[in-house]
């Protein structure tokens, strides 16, 4: 099966303001996707609704042909935007409960990551820089071998060079079976690794397309059409 | 050589054009196997689906064989490459002397500048 993702209809109303009211969308296999959008525009709804923590209010969401629930959890590796570890917990803890947990979690890609990142396994969450948190939270997630992965600001915190690397790290950890989506304002910073861009503006699909194809057409980069686009 | 993107192109048109001049300049000899795909992208920091575009791209030009096991190799053709290497030239050249029209010099006067700089 192509697609990976399919969204129909899909609406999300938190008592009256709607947040969310999409029409169609379809994520193929194999791809890095950048979900953009300003502030407030819907993008960490859609994440939260795709990875099963909210549930639409209309419409349906389904992953590999099977709507969103128990059985998709085990498909879906989520980055969250902020931190639900505990931090008094040492990284090689947490890397042994996220190995109970999920049956897909690899732990020596994690130890294989954390070393490259130079991150000391015995250290505690809570002596870790912003930064590091992040960088250990995504160690998390992309150490999960699965289908789709959610990431959810994934860079905000890191420093530029850091930045660079966790870019390499998910280009070089997924695989062609695999979809990544990315939700973040640092559009420059990763718009040579995305394949296709959703822009979504105030609840509303604005734009699905790939990276090329925008391009080619606007002749300027992402970015730049972002800002032209949303232009305040 | 380092990897560089401008911001008003696809990247895998700039990719094509960047592995052209490496191959053009000898960088990946004649008849030497490429990196895979996966190492080539992460060199470059792009997505992997683009480098793949790229490389499709440069095997349909004939630059580039895929061996069904074995990977990438970069054509034995010299002909090819010179081929290649004369049209990368053709167009460097068209662009600077449209680059000096700009400036507001003929293209004679162009030409005249060049052989006085030597």
């Amino acid at each position: 099966m192509e697609n990976i993702l399919e969204c129909r209809g899909v609406s999300k109303i938190y008592t009256q303001f709607p947040a969310l009211n999409f029409t169609n969308l379809t994520v193929k296999r194999g791809r890095i996707v950048g979900l953009l959008g300003p502030n407030g525009s819907g993008k960490t709804t859609l994440i939260k609704m795709i990875s099963g923590i909210l549930t639409p209010s209309s419409g349906s969401i389904s992953i590999n042909g099977i709507p969103v629930g128990a059985q998709t959890k085990n498909m879906v590796s989520y980055l969250p935007e902020r931190t639900y570890l505990n931090d008094w917990m040492k990284v090689r803890d947490i890397i042994d409960f996220f190995s109970d947990f999920y049956t897909n979690f690899n732990k020596e890609k994690a130890y294989d990551m954390l070393k490259r990142l130079q991150i000391n396994d015995g250290d505690r969450l809570k002596t870790m820089s912003k930064g590091t948190k992040e960088k250990v939270q995504l160690v998390l997630v992309m150490s999960r071998e699965t289908d789709l992965y959610l990431l959810d600001e994934p860079i905000g915190g890191v420093d530029p060079a850091a930045r660079d690397y966790i870019l390499d790290t998910i280009i070089s950890n997924y695989s062609e079976n695999s979809t990544v989506i990315i939700s973040t304002h640092l559009i420059y910073d990763i718009e040579k690794i995305l394949d296709d861009i959703i822009f979504i503006n105030q609840g509303n699909l604005f734009l699905a397309a790939s990276t090329d194809e925008i391009r080619e057409q606007h002749g300027k980069s992402i970015d730049a059409y972002f800002r032209e686009v949303f232009r305040c | 050589m380092q990897w560089e993107f401008r911001d008003d192109r696809p990247i895998y048109t700039q990719l094509i054009e960047q592995i052209q001049l490496r191959i053009v300049s000898g960088m990946y000899p004649s008849g030497s196997k490429l990196p895979s795909v996966r190492d080539l992208a992460s060199e470059a920091s792009v997505n992997p689906n683009t480098m793949q575009k790229a490389l499709a791209e440069l095997e349909r030009l004939e630059l580039v064989y895929s061996q069904r096991t074995s990977g990438r190799f970069i054509t034995e053709n010299q002909q090819r490459i010179s081929q290649i290497k004369e049209q990368l030239a053709d167009e460097k050249t068209e662009t600077f002397f449209l680059q000096m029209q700009q400036l507001g010099y003929s293209k004679s006067e162009t030409i005249e500048r060049i052989t006085r700089s030597n």
